[in-house]
């Protein structure tokens, strides 16, 4: 399967966090790997995105949208940092 | 570095189309006027909305081929869209959008794959800025219609007149596929340092020295910046091409953290 990566996912994350999440580095609760959002593996389908990381595969995040929701899952990281300013 | 870099706000705008010219055979340059756009650096992209009569929206993500501020309450933005077969939005783009259709425009997006000029001043780093500051070379590489964002970045690079080493390889099918190469030929005799290598992978002009072929891991070492100057690289194209080509960087000493890609999928 093609996986584009987590900057392609800008567009659809700004529709819900106040910051640019793609520069955020956040820690894979997998391996522990710490790494820019930008730089995670993403895997789209009709059925919704998955977002994997880059060093151990393991599911970082998902997005499922419908037209009047969208359910956002953080499963696999365990903490986000993010610049301030 | 990244967390240091400025980027606007992004948000929906509506937007007018300008001007829709052929850019290649496949492609076409299309010139949007969008409304409270806050401006953007070079590198970023956007999302395209397209609205059915019916009220069925697709959305589509594009990397801009312009940068800069704002300039008023509408500000000229340009992007290069090449027609995806059986795609959902592009061959509307290409093929029928003109002069005064509407859209809606999601941006600027991504702050990631992005480059700056330095600042003013700040060609020689002070010797205690530690090695964010050191000013490193750029190497851009970029697969068919991935070179759009370095178009931005190049025209930056030209515009502030900076003095970074900059080189783009630039793998094509055929030279009628190269995008913007007037551009590309005025950024080349510009004095901001800027190098192009063409790498065709169909059809060669005449008097080529190597016959067309997908780049090589040998071509790509011959013409990129070695590892041992340590280049920012920004890698553009399909997720084959963007794969193939950041495998071999590793392989060639690169360190991944140097390495920034973006996939646009496809084949």
């Amino acid at each position: 399967m093609q996986h584009l990566d987590g900057n392609a996912l800008a567009g659809a994350l700004a529709e819900f966090f106040s910051f640019d999440v793609t520069t955020a580095v956040a820690r894979c609760n997998g391996c522990g790997a710490i790494d820019e959002f930008a730089r995670a593996l993403v895997f789209t389908s009709p059925a919704g995105t998955v977002v994997r990381c880059p060093s151990c595969d393991h599911v970082l995040a998902t997005l499922v949208e419908s037209d009047d929701r969208a359910w956002l899952g953080f499963s696999g990281v365990s903490a986000i940092e993010v610049r301030r300013g | 570095m990244i967390g240091r870099l400025t980027v606007p706000r992004s948000g929906w705008h509506p937007a007018t189309v300008a001007a829709n010219t052929p850019e290649t055979g496949s492609a076409a340059r299309l010139e949007l006027d969008v409304e409270g756009w806050p401006g953007n650096a070079a590198g970023q992209h956007l999302d395209v909305r397209l609205t059915a009569p019916d009220g069925y929206t697709a959305t589509r993500s594009y990397s801009i081929a312009s940068s800069g501020p704002a300039t008023g309450d509408v500000t000229r933005v340009v992007l290069a869209v090449d027609r995806v077969p059986d795609g959902e939005v592009s061959p509307f783009l290409v093929d029928v959008a003109m002069a005064g259709d509407r859209l809606e425009v999601h941006g600027p997006l991504g702050a990631f794959f992005v480059w700056q000029p330095q600042p003013a001043g700040a060609a020689e780093p002070a010797a205690d800025a530690g090695v964010d500051a050191t000013v490193r070379p750029v190497q851009l590489i970029a697969g068919g219609s991935g070179v759009v964002p370095f178009v931005a970045m190049a025209q930056a690079h030209a515009d502030a007149d900076d003095a970074t080493p900059f080189r783009l390889l630039y793998s094509v099918r055929t030279p009628a596929d190269v995008f913007f190469a007037a551009e590309f030929e005025r950024l080349v005799a510009a004095s901001a340092p800027f190098r192009l290598d063409l790498v065709y992978t169909r059809e060669a002009p005449a008097g080529w020295p190597t016959p067309p072929a997908r780049i090589t891991r040998e071509a790509l070492a011959e013409a990129v910046l070695p590892a041992s100057d340590v280049p920012l690289i920004y890698v553009c194209g399909s997720t084959g091409f963007v794969e193939r080509v950041a495998a071999w960087l590793i392989e060639l000493g690169h360190d991944a953290r140097s390495i920034r890609t973006e996939r646009f999928g496809g084949t």
